[in-house]
């Protein structure tokens, strides 16, 4: 197909992105901190830290300890609040000129929505992404996605009350995961976020304790990947006109184009930001030479585009 | 703060360090002693995150200009990595990163307190306020002899020095924290500057605060990325009109603080490696095995 000119550009149903590649939430700091390294208006969206009402000062450290091929951390949602957000951080992400996905979370179903409302005071947000694994207080500290009915109630109490596309994030460990995706979508979700990190522990045999402060902290990084992908895939195939943004272990374009090709319609760096910031850039571009390499006018023209070699023969496990 | 692909000049071997000297002309321009700078490591390993150094040394004049030096005791997988690299090698390197050490204005005698290669940073320091005429003295420790970094150097650099090793196969017997007070008195310290594990600095901050002696002290908190983005290397830092703290990154906060300002008893920090606490319930052994 000589002469094409793919565009990069996606819209995940009303939230329009000039490049599939988003930073994940909680891996740009207060947003202005790459500005030296990287120009963050080439991204096609921003997901801010996770923000609670009230600023929170997260948990103990040690907050991070490496395992293979990833990074198990538990910062506990150390942010300024989402007020103390409003006025210093998003003026300055507006100001960049890159949409802004704001992650909302909180510890009861009234902080998610305290959350939410006070979102409405500025313009500036493109959609809100729901945190759901953090501790539930009305429901014991479980996580909020350890049941589908609560997972229902807060995604569906959130997207009622907002006035942008909300997408719900959730882990890949769930008993039924699409049922999860479904419940969500049913509650009103506009699109989902998959995978968020996996519930992960290290421990140092010499020191005979955790790695980690908390004991039990989230695994990111190229380890979580392939579980990622089947998130992806899995959901999508249930769900394919629901936008997906594909996150978990992408450093790379063949990572990015594996994520599309399992039916996500963006994909999301997270860990690869803290060890290359210029790697959403990199498989940007990468993706635009990919695409035009094989003859593709768009990234929505490979999503969900993965052959299954032994589904062809009826031979699927 | 710039990315750049640095040339490995040399790297060497002393005692149970490794130094590496990188050709960086643009950090070595900027860097000062208490910053670090942030290694990539290669693509196809298991261990992902950047790794931080300290920067030993920056050259802005002569022969060695705009280069920068470093150097690492090898204990994990990144800094075994990097035992092997070969000169004229490329490193992805980003630096200077983090806050410095700030010189005194009037005060003018500096004690220089590290155990092992905290004494990296401090050497550089050393040499700074040398320049700026001040009298430095220095107390070194380490477990033994061989991580007794480049006590050579120090000696040239500072007025007085005391060496002290755990096991008392240089100096004295003991830990840096055992002479403090004396050196301190001694010297007549109107400043001292302290880089080492959480334990030793939280000592260094009281004997520091009992005989009112301003501190600064450089943090050693696990960093996932070292720019100011996962907030992870957070220290508990006491606001500066007393009413809270907040938990600050030590990437671009630190790794430098005020030790008075340090809210040391929340921050919870690693227990020194040679000693560590059995869990309740476990019987006491005398030697810790392995």
């Amino acid at each position: 197909m000589a002469g094409l000119t793919p565009s990069l550009a996606v819209d995940l149903g009303g939230v329009p992105l000039a490049v599939p590649v988003v930073a994940a939430s909680g891996c740009l700091g207060t947003g202005r901190e790459l500005g030296a390294l990287v120009d963050v208006a080439k991204l096609g969206a921003v997901v801010t830290r996770s923000m609670t009402y009230g600023p929170s000062r997260g948990g103990r450290t040690p907050r991070v300890a490496e395992s293979a091929s990833g990074i198990v951390t538990a910062v506990g949602l150390q942010n300024p609040g989402v007020r103390a957000f409003l006025e210093e951080d998003l003026p300055r992400l507006g100001n960049v000129g890159v949409p802004v996905i704001a992650s909302v979370a909180g510890a009861t179903l009234e902080e998610y929505l305290s959350v939410t409302s006070a979102l409405h005071v500025r313009p500036g947000i493109a959609a809100i992404e729901v945190h759901l694994s953090g501790p539930d207080d009305e429901r014991g500290g479980q996580p909020f996605y350890a049941r589908v009915e609560r997972l229902g109630e807060i995604v569906g109490a959130v997207s009622r009350l907002s006035r942008v596309p909300v997408f719900a994030k959730l882990p890949a460990l769930l008993p039924d995961l699409v049922d999860a995706a479904h419940a969500c979508v049913r509650a009103g979700a506009h699109g989902l976020t998959l995978i968020d990190g996996i519930p992960a522990m290290t421990i140092d045999p010499a020191r005979l304790r955790a790695r980690v402060a908390s004991g039990v902290g989230a695994l990111s990084g190229p380890a979580i990947k392939p579980i990622a992908v089947a998130a992806v895939y899995s959901v999508a195939r249930s769900l394919p006109h629901v936008p997906i943004m594909g996150v978990g272990g992408i450093a790379t374009v063949e990572d990015a184009v594996e994520f599309l090709l399992a039916g996500a319609w963006a994909v999301q760096l997270g860990t690869a930001l803290l060890v290359n910031p210029e790697a959403p850039v990199e498989v940007a571009r990468g993706l635009l030479a990919y695409l035009r390499d094989k003859g593709v006018a768009s990234p929505a023209d490979l999503r969900g585009r993965v052959r299954i070699p032994g589904a062809a023969r009826g031979t699927t496990p | 703060m710039k990315r750049i692909r640095a040339e490995i000049l040399n790297i060497r071997k002393f005692g149970g360090y490794h130094q590496l000297t990188l050709v960086a002309p643009d950090i070595a321009e900027r860097a000062r002693p208490g910053q670090f700078i942030s290694v990539a490591m290669p693509l196809d390993r298991a261990f992902v995150l950047r790794r931080h150094f300290s920067i030993h040394q920056a050259s802005r004049r002569g022969g060695w200009a705009g280069t920068l030096e470093f150097a690492f005791d090898p204990t994990g997988p990144g800094t075994r990595w990097l035992t092997d690299a070969k000169p004229h090698q490329f490193l992805d390197v980003i630096g200077p990163l983090g806050k410095a050490f700030a010189y005194p204005r009037r005060l003018g005698t500096c004690l220089l307190v590290a155990r092992g290669h905290g004494a990296a940073s401090l050497l550089f320091l050393a040499q700074e306020l040398r320049a700026r005429g001040k009298r430095v003295d220095m107390i070194l420790g380490a477990p033994s002899e061989e991580y007794v970094f480049k006590a050579i150097e120090a000696k040239r650099v500072s007025q007085t020095i005391d060496i002290v090793t755990e096991d008392g196969s240089m100096g004295e017997r003991g830990s840096v924290l055992d002479v403090l007070p004396r050196v301190a008195e001694e010297t007549q310290a109107e400043v001292v500057y302290a880089a080492g594990p959480h334990a030793m600095l939280k000592r260094v901050a009281e004997l520091c605060a009992d005989r009112r002696i301003p501190a600064q002290v450089a943090v050693e908190e696990p960093m996932a990325c070292g720019l100011g983005l996962c907030f992870t290397c957070v220290v508990p830092i006491i606001r500066k009109d007393g009413s809270g703290y907040d938990n600050l990154r030590s990437c671009v906060d630190g790794p430098v603080f005020n030790a008075a300002r340090v809210f040391w008893d929340r921050w919870a920090g690693e227990p020194p490696t040679s000693a560590p606490t059995p869990p309740e319930g476990f019987p006491a052994v005398r030697a810790w095995p392995g």
